[in-house]
């Protein structure tokens, strides 16, 4: 479309849109993403998503897989930085379709192992959207906490990213000896790099001037289009399955659900939805000390049912993940192998309301809306 | 054999071949491309973050494929990916070198059997000097890959031999 503008001396300029193409290879789209952008010099006029460069054809494989279990793998690489989170929804799942009852313990550890991984995953988001705006430190300082999470988790199955420790029914390992110490630790620690942060990126001027007032999500269109987690959180909607939709053991501890106030602009902008993800780092906290508190004793393995063949039927089973709500939706024919799996995962719903929210802005900030949604190129693309 | 071995005593003077000089100063500053495919990039990323500093070897990421020497292909290769990959292997000048890092990139991984839409190795579309096995492979594990890679720069001759 051809326009027409005035310049402030009076003369006429013939401007005309662009199409340009944001990645499959681009810092900012945080994996393979493809945007593809028509824009009016410097103005982003609309955002076209192209997804696809990542279908691992998760679904597919589950229906392939000769058991339940075998299953789970493939859950781990599909939202590959919060794979505990992934593998409680879908063992969840599976057990209501088994309608089988699990150990208090095991439930306990699967909640501890959750926050963990719910902090692991939102300091990667946090330390990549400091890249996004161009501030390189506060990455360095939010890797130095994770590998501290990662060795916890090392500790306790011997992986760093995709652990296949949550079992249907139960757990593969229990947690060695020396975990409680080492984690008690980390939160004091943690709890002190929180505010490092805080004072290193939350309230730095440049930072906020980067990502207030930009891609503001008002909470209507956030609840139309069926956005989850810190993203509707960030609008300010009160909404988390961990508090409304209890799941595991959730309802016995005492934490609180954190929204977007718009503190620093409007309510619903990127630095809502990131500042929501920094308190929730806080509330996991609290949530893993209660935890350990009462942690009971027992066996982790008891209700691991030796040969998983449900009866037919359907289950659908969700958990609130880092990017929000993470569903499976398992059929099964009575036969070992899934008849078949659906996945609904959060970041795919999250990554539609893109081009809402960014017609009108810089390509700049367009960086920092990416950014903001916090999206997980496997989870989308599945 | 380094490079300051025929080191004169009392001046700045430095004797080696042109090919010890050349292979000394690619291997010292292989610029990585910065582009992940999939969790093998998290590793990536923890590898060139505080803990293990894959910066002191020299290895800087760049976001363009033009300013690149080195393309770590750190994840699933998808048949959609799979000509991306080529366009920008071909956009890095020469001398190149790829790293394939984890199981999906080596031979397709866990995806090999049923995977419809998964490139069963990224050695189909471009040439591979270092593979890196595991899924994901520790930030250790692709730091040795890269000493390999150094080392492999370091034996190369610039001057063919004739027979």
């Amino acid at each position: 479309m051809e326009t027409i503008t005035k310049t402030s001396h009076g003369r006429t300029l013939r401007t005309e849109e662009m199409v340009i193409n944001m990645g499959p290879q681009h810092p900012s789209t945080h994996g393979v993403l493809r945007l593809e952008l028509v824009v009016d010099g410097e103005i982003v006029i609309d955002v076209i998503p192209h997804i696809g460069y990542l279908h691992r054809c998760f679904e597919k494989h589950s229906e392939q897989m000769t058991n339940y279990q075998q299953v789970i793998p493939y859950v781990d690489r599909m939202d590959y930085v919060a794979s505990m989170n992934s593998e409680l929804s879908f063992a969840i799942a599976a057990e209501k379709l088994l309608k089988i009852q699990i150990p208090e313990r095991v439930d306990y550890i699967r909640v501890i192992m959750c926050e963990l991984q719910r902090i692991a995953s939102h300091l990667i988001a946090i330390g990549t959207y400091g890249i996004d705006i161009g501030a390189f430190t506060p990455f360095l300082f939010c890797f130095r906490d994770r590998e501290r999470i990662l060795d916890l988790f090392e500790m306790t199955c011997g992986a760093r990213l995709l652990y296949n420790y949550i079992w249907i029914g139960g757990l593969s390992h229990d947690l060695p000896q020396q975990f409680i110490p080492t984690l008690k630790e980390f939160i004091v620690d943690f709890r002190k790099n929180i505010k490092e942060l805080n004072d290193l990126l939350s309230f730095n001027h440049i930072f906020i001037k980067r990502t207030a007032n930009i891609g503001v999500l008002p909470a209507d269109v956030a609840i139309n289009y069926g956005c989850s987690g810190p993203m509707l959180r960030g609008s300010g909607v009160k909404w988390d399955l961990r508090k409304d939709e209890p799941y595991s053991v959730y309802n016995k501890f005492d934490f609180e659900v954190c929204v977007g106030k718009g503190e620093v602009g409007t309510l619903g902008d990127c630095w809502d939805r990131y500042i929501v993800r920094v308190d929730e780092m806080e509330q996991s906290l609290r949530i893993i000390e209660q935890a350990i508190q009462t942690l009971p004793e027992g066996n982790v393995q008891s209700a691991v049912p030796k040969r998983i063949r449900p009866n037919p039927g359907e289950a659908y089973a969700r958990a609130e993940s880092p990017r929000g709500e993470l569903g499976f939706y398992i059929m099964s024919d009575g036969t070992g192998t899934p008849y078949r799996i659906k996945a609904r995962s959060p970041a795919f719903v999250n990554l539609s309301i893109i081009s809402e929210i960014s017609r009108g802005c810089m390509i700049a900030d367009l960086c920092a809306i990416t950014g903001s949604v916090d999206i997980v190129l496997g989870e989308v693309d599945r | 054999m380094g490079l300051l071995d025929k080191q004169f005593e009392d001046g700045n003077i430095v004797i080696t071949s042109l090919d010890n000089l050349m292979n000394w100063a690619r291997l010292s500053s292989l610029w990585q491309m910065q582009f992940g495919l999939a969790c093998c990039a998290i590793e990536m990323m923890a590898a060139s973050a505080s803990n293990f500093d894959m910066m002191r070897f020299g290895v800087i990421p760049r976001a363009t494929p033009r300013q690149c020497d080195v393309m770590i292909v750190s994840g699933t290769v998808t048949l959609k990916m799979a000509s991306r990959i080529k366009r920008l292997y071909d956009q890095m000048s020469e001398p190149r070198y790829v790293i394939s890092m984890g199981s999906c990139s080596n031979c397709g991984g866990p995806y090999w059997e049923h995977g419809y839409h998964v490139l069963k190795g990224v050695d189909r579309i471009i040439p591979v000097d270092v593979y890196v096995p595991g899924c994901p492979p520790r930030p250790e594990a692709l730091l040795e890959g890269l000493i390999k890679l150094q080392e492999k720069v370091r034996n190369y001759s610039s001057v063919k031999s004739v027979a």
